[in-house]
C-alpha cells in the first residue's frame, strides 16, 4: 500500500517535477545572487527619511522606492514626461543600474508556477506539489520501514545500484523537498481559494490630511522611525496634490504619511494570518532568505536523478512481475506453496519449485501467504518461501499470515518446510522466516526439513536446498531457477602465483584479462582498444560458473577496473567443482564469467581507520583494498596463514604496500609454524590498540571462511565489552562488515 | 457617487431600461509589449482636478493586487462597492483591452476626464498611465500612455 502511495504519484508526475524541480533550482540561486548585489546598510545606520532625502536629491520625479526582501532598492521615478527605474545604492541614492528585470528568470518562474499555460498550468503545479508531499513522506516512510525503524534512518543503506542511489539522494534531500513541496502547496491552495489567505485589511486611505504646505522627505518623523532595512515599499505623493500622501509599507504594516506633518496616518500593523502567509511564501521562494534558497535549490537538484531511478526501479519490478503456471485448487492439491514476497524474486523461486513438483506428479496450489486457507484436506507437504521485510516484519504479502494461522486446521500427516529469502547485509536475515517456521512447529505441524536461508537470490544454494528436499520427498526435484542470468563475457588467464602446495593449502592468485578476439570489426574500429569491462572494484564478485554446470560460484575480486584485470585468491578445494578447474587453467585459456557488484563490503571513504581481518585466500579483497589506498588512509592488517614459507599470500606485494605506507601495520598468524597461532589470537594480542582504533570510530572488516569469522567476531565481542558495545551494534552503524564463504 | 450607468463585458451590453439618455462607449486599451506578466489595469473617471467620480472598469482578478493601481486605490477607498460587477482578467503584454459601457449623458462634455492606472507584477506601478477628457469631440481620437498602455480611445455612439 505504502509503496503504491510513493510509486503511482510518482510515475504520473515524474517527468513534470523534472520541470518544477529544473526551474525551482534555477530559481533558487536568484536570493543568494541579490544578495550579493545589494547593498545592506547596517541596523540603525539609515532610516526612510535618509533613504527618500539622498533618493529625491538624484531624482527629482521620484513615483516610489521598493526594498527587495534581497536589499535590492529601486528607484521608479518619472522625469520630464520619461519613467524610468533604477536600481540604487541606498547609502548615497545614487544610481548603480537601471532595474531591469530579467525576462528569462521571468520565463523560468512562468514555467515554475505554471508550466506557461496560465490558470490550467497554476492548478497543475499545485496539484504536483501536493504529490510531491506525498510522494516526500511516504517514501520516508518506506526507507525507515526498510531500515528497521526511524531511530535507524541514519545507519548505511544496503543494496547497490538504482534503488540505493534512488534512497541515499532521497534521506539526503527530503527535508529540503518536503519543505519546497508543502509550501507550494499552500501557496496554490491559497492561490485557488482552498485555504483562507492571512487576511490582510489594507489600511483605507485617510479621510483627512493636514493639506498643509508639504515638507521634505527627509524631515518626516514617520520616516525618520523605520529602519531602512524594514522598508518594503514607499509610494511618493502626486506631485502638486496637497491632500495626497505617501503610502509607507514594511516588513511590520502600512499605512500613510502625511506629507506635511509627517504623521502616520491609519497605520495596520500586519495580521497573524499575513505574518504566516509571508513565511511560508519566503520557505517556498528563499527570498531574502539566501542560504535557504541554496539549500533548497540543492535538494531539487536531487529530482531528476530521483526520478529516473525512480522509474527505473519501477520497471525493473514490474518487468520481473511473475504469472503463475498450472495451480491445483486448495480442495485438490497434495503439496502447497505459500509465498510472501514484496518483490517478484521470490516468486520466480516458488514458480520453479511449483513447476519441478509438478513434473514430478504433484498437485501443487501455489498461493501469496495471506491466502492460507483454514484447511487443505489433501495436501501433506507446506512450503513457505518468504522475504523478511525490514527489522525482522513480514512482508506485506504475508502481514495476515500469523492471524489466519491461529485458525489454521492441520492434518496429521501434514509436514511443512519453511524457506527464507534476503540479504546478509541485513541485520536480521531472514528472520521472519525463522519466524513463521516456529509459529508452524508451535502450531503441532511436523518439519520436513530444518529452515535454511538463500542469501541474495543465490541460485545454488537454492539448488542445494533443492536437492535435500528431492532426497527427504523421494522425488526428482532439480530447482534450476535463478534470478539474475549474468551477462557472460569471456576472460583469460594471463598470470597465476601458486602458494600453498606445501602445507596441503594450495592457494592461487589468478589474473584474468578481458578477451577480445570476438568482437567484430566494427566493435574494434568503434572502441578501438578499449577494454570491455564493466565497472567494478575490489571487493566486487566474479560469478564462475565450471563447465556443465549452471550455477556460478562467487570469489572475491582483488582488483578494481582501474587495474584493467580481474584478480581473484581461490583456494583448492578438496571435491571443489569450480575451484578445481580454476587451478586447472594454464595462462593463455579462457573461462566465462560475469561480475557483479557487493557494495555493502567497502571500507569507508575518508579517514577512519580501517582494519582488514582475513584468514587464507579470503585476504584477496583486503589486499585490493590496500593497493587501492593511494591516500595513505590508516589501514591495518590482521591475517592468518599455515606458514610463512608456503603460503604467505601478497608477501612481496604488502612488504611493498608497508614500505609506501598504504598499509600501516602488518599482523600476521600462522597455524602450522613454531608459534601456532591462529588470526584470533594476533587480535587478542593487539587488543588495547585495537578498542582504542575503535573508540575512535574504526571499521572493521572481514573476510574468509564462516568458521573463522565466527571465531573473530567472538574475539572483537569480548574486546568491545570494556566499552559497553559488541559486534551487532558495530555491525548496525555499518563499521563491522562481513564478506564470508 | 454614483453617476455612472454601466453594464459591461468585453462583449455583452446590458439594457438599460430606466434611462433613456445614455450613451453606449466603446473604450480600447492597447498594452505594449512590455515582457511582464499580465498586467493590471483601472478605467475610472476624475473630474478635472483628478477627484475620483466613479470606476469604469478594473482588469485582473486579485483584489489583494489592487492597491498597486494606487490613484484608483485612493479614489474609491478600494470599496468594493465601487467596482462590484466591472472587473475581468488581467491583460497580457501587447494585448488590447476593450470595454463596452452604457454611459450617462450627462458625463459627456462636462469636465469629466477618463483615467488609466496600471501595474505589472515585480514592475512600476503606473498611475494615470493615461489621461484624457471625455468630450464628443475626443471620440475616436487615439492618444498615448506614459506606462505600459500603448494607445488609448473611446468611441462614443
Amino acid at each position: 500500500m505504502l509503496r503504491k502511495l510513493h510509486g503511482l504519484p510518482g510515475l504520473v508526475a515524474a517527468l513534470l517535477l523534472v520541470v518544477l524541480a529544473t526551474s525551482g533550482v534555477v530559481l533558487s540561486a536568484v536570493p543568494a545572487l541579490e544578495r550579493s548585489s545589494a547593498v545592506v546598510p547596517t541596523a540603525g545606520e539609515l532610516s526612510v527619511a535618509d533613504l527618500a532625502e539622498r533618493v529625491v536629491v538624484n531624482y527629482p520625479g521620484t513615483e516610489q522606492i521598493a526594498r527587495s526582501l534581497s536589499g535590492e532598492v529601486v528607484v521608479y521615478y518619472s522625469h520630464d514626461g520619461k519613467s524610468g527605474a533604477d536600481l540604487v545604492n541606498p547609502l548615497t541614492g545614487e544610481a548603480i543600474a537601471p532595474y531591469q528585470p530579467s525576462a528569462f528568470l521571468r520565463w523560468v518562474k512562468n514555467l515554475h508556477r505554471s508550466f506557461l499555460l496560465d490558470v490550467a498550468g497554476r492548478i497543475l503545479a499545485g496539484v504536483l506539489a501536493a504529490l510531491m508531499v506525498l510522494i516526500c513522506l511516504s517514501g520516508a516512510f518506506l526507507l525507515a520501514r526498510r531500515l528497521g525503524g526511524w531511530n535507524a534512518i541514519f545507519r548505511p543503506i544496503p543494496g547497490s545500484g538504482g534503488p540505493r542511489i534512488h534512497a541515499e539522494l532521497a534521506r539526503f534531500a527530503v527535508i529540503g523537498l518536503l519543505l519546497s513541496a508543502l509550501t507550494g502547496s499552500y501557496m496554490s491552495a491559497v492561490r485557488f481559494g482552498l485555504l483562507p489567505e492571512g487576511a490582510n485589511t489594507e489600511p483605507s486611505f485617510p479621510a483627512e490630511v493636514s493639506g498643509g504646505t508639504p515638507a521634505p522627505g527627509g524631515s518626516l518623523s514617520a520616516l525618520k522611525n523605520v529602519d531602512v532595512n524594514e522598508l518594503r515599499e514607499l509610494v511618493f505623493p502626486y506631485p502638486d496634490d496637497p491632500t495626497d500622501v505617501y503610502s509607507l509599507s514594511t516588513t511590520q504594516g502600512s499605512g500613510f504619511v502625511d506629507q506635511a506633518t509627517g504623521e502616520l496616518l491609519q497605520y495596520q500593523p500586519r495580521s497573524p494570518g499575513s505574518q504566516f502567509h509571508h513565511w511560508m511564501v519566503r520557505l517556498h521562494t528563499g527570498e531574502g532568505l539566501w542560504w535557504l534558497g541554496l539549500i533548497l535549490g540543492i535538494a531539487a537538484l536531487t529530482v531528476p536523478v530521483l526520478s529516473f531511478t525512480g522509474l527505473q526501479i519501477w520497471w525493473q519490478r514490474r518487468s520481473s512481475a511473475i504469472s503463475l503456471g498450472e495451480n491445483a485448487s486448495i480442495e485438490a492439491a497434495d503439496t502447497v506453496i505459500l509465498v510472501g514476497s514484496e518483490g517478484n524474486t521470490t516468486w520466480g523461486f516458488a514458480m520453479d519449485l511449483q513447476n519441478k513438483l509438478n513434473l514430478a506428479g504433484k498437485k501443487v496450489h501455489c498461493a501469496p501467504m495471506n491466502d492460507l486457507a483454514e484447511h487443505y484436506p489433501k495436501a501433506n507437504a507446506l512450503f513457505i518461501l518468504t522475504s523478511t521485510y525490514g527489522d525482522g516484519d513480514a512482508p506485506s504479502p504475508a502481514n495476515q499470515f500469523m492471524a489466519r494461522l491461529e485458525c489454521f486446521q492441520a492434518d496429521d500427516g501434514l509436514e511443512f518446510v519453511v524457506l527464507g529469502f534476503g540479504d546478509q547485509q541485513f541485520p536480521k536475515f531472514c528472520q521472519y522466516a525463522q519466524d513463521v517456521d516456529l509459529a508452524l512447529s508451535n502450531k503441532g505441524l511436523k518439519q520436513m526439513h530444518p529452515l535454511a536461508r538463500i542469501d541474495r537470490g543465490s541460485a545454488m544454494q537454492f539448488r542445494e536446498w533443492g536437492e535435500a528436499i528431492s532426497e527427504r520427498m523421494g522425488i526428482p526435484l532439480a530447482l534450476s531457477h535463478n534470478p539474475a542470468p549474468e551477462v557472460m563475457s569471456e576472460f583469460e588467464l594471463v598470470e597465476r602465483v601458486d602458494y600453498g602446495v606445501a602445507v596441503n593449502a594450495p592457494t592461487s592468485i589468478l589474473r584474468f584479462k578481458p578477451t577480445q578476439n570476438d568482437r567484430k570489426l566494427w566493435q574494434k574500429l568503434l572502441f578501438q582498444n578499449r577494454q570491455h569491462l564493466p565497472d567494478f572494484e575490489a571487493g566486487d564478485l566474479f560469478g564462475v560458473a565450471p563447465p556443465g554446470d549452471e550455477a556460478p560460484r562467487f570469489y572475491s575480486l582483488a582488483s578494481s577496473a582501474s587495474d584493467d584485470q580481474l584478480e581473484i585468491c581461490v583456494r583448492k578445494q578438496t571435491n571443489g567443482l569450480c575451484s578445481e578447474y580454476l587451478h586447472s587453467l594454464k595462462p593463455g585459456e579462457r573461462i566465462s564469467g560475469f561480475i557483479q557488484q557487493n557494495p555493502g563490503f567497502r571500507p569507508a571513504a575518508g579517514t577512519t581507520p580501517i582494519i582488514l581481518i582475513g584468514a587464507g585466500a579470503g585476504i584477496g579483497p583486503l589486499a585490493g583494498f590496500i593497493r587501492k589506498n593511494t591516500e595513505r588512509n590508516p589501514m591495518y592488517l590482521y591475517w592468518g596463514g599455515r606458514n610463512p614459507t608456503s603460503d604467505f599470500l601478497y608477501q612481496p606485494e604488502l612488504g611493498g604496500y608497508l614500505n609506501d605506507h598504504r598499509l600501516t601495520e602488518l599482523n600476521t598468524a600462522f597455524s602450522r609454524s613454531a608459534d601456532k597461532t591462529y588470526v584470533q589470537d594476533a587480535i587478542i594480542a593487539d587488543e588495547t590498540a585495537l578498542r582504542q582504533r575503535i573508540e575512535t570510530g574504526a571499521q572493521i572488516l572481514v573476510c574468509g571462511g564462516r568458521d573463522m569469522a565466527a571465531g573473530v567476531r567472538q574475539v572483537f565481542d569480548s574486546i568491545l565489552k570494556p566499552l559497553n558495545l559488541d559486534v551487532d551494534e558495530l555491525r548496525n552503524d555499518g563499521r563491522y562488515l562481513e564478506d564470508v564463504y | 457617487m454614483k453617476k455612472i450607468l454601466f453594464a459591461l463585458g468585453l462583449a455583452t451590453v446590458m439594457a438599460v431600461p430606466a434611462y433613456a439618455q445614455a450613451r453606449e462607449a466603446t473604450f480600447t486599451t492597447q498594452l505594449k509589449n512590455y515582457g511582464g506578466d499580465g498586467a493590471y489595469l483601472a478605467l475610472y473617471l476624475t473630474d478635472t482636478n483628478g477627484q475620483y467620480q466613479g470606476t469604469l472598469w478594473i482588469s485582473g482578478e486579485k483584489s489583494k493586487y489592487y492597491k498597486h493601481l494606487r490613484d484608483w486605490a485612493r479614489g474609491s477607498g478600494l470599496n468594493q462597492a465601487e467596482y462590484d460587477g466591472l472587473t475581468g482578467a488581467s491583460v497580457t503584454s501587447g494585448r488590447a483591452l476593450k470595454v463596452t459601457l452604457e454611459l450617462e449623458d450627462a458625463l459627456i462634455d462636462s469636465g469629466y476626464q477618463v483615467r488609466v492606472d496600471t501595474a505589472v507584477e515585480d514592475m512600476r506601478d503606473n498611475r494615470s498611465d493615461v489621461v484624457v477628457p471625455l468630450t464628443t469631440e475626443g471620440s475616436g481620437k487615439t492618444v498615448s500612455g506614459r506606462g505600459y498602455v500603448q494607445s488609448f480611445v473611446y468611441d462614443l455612439k
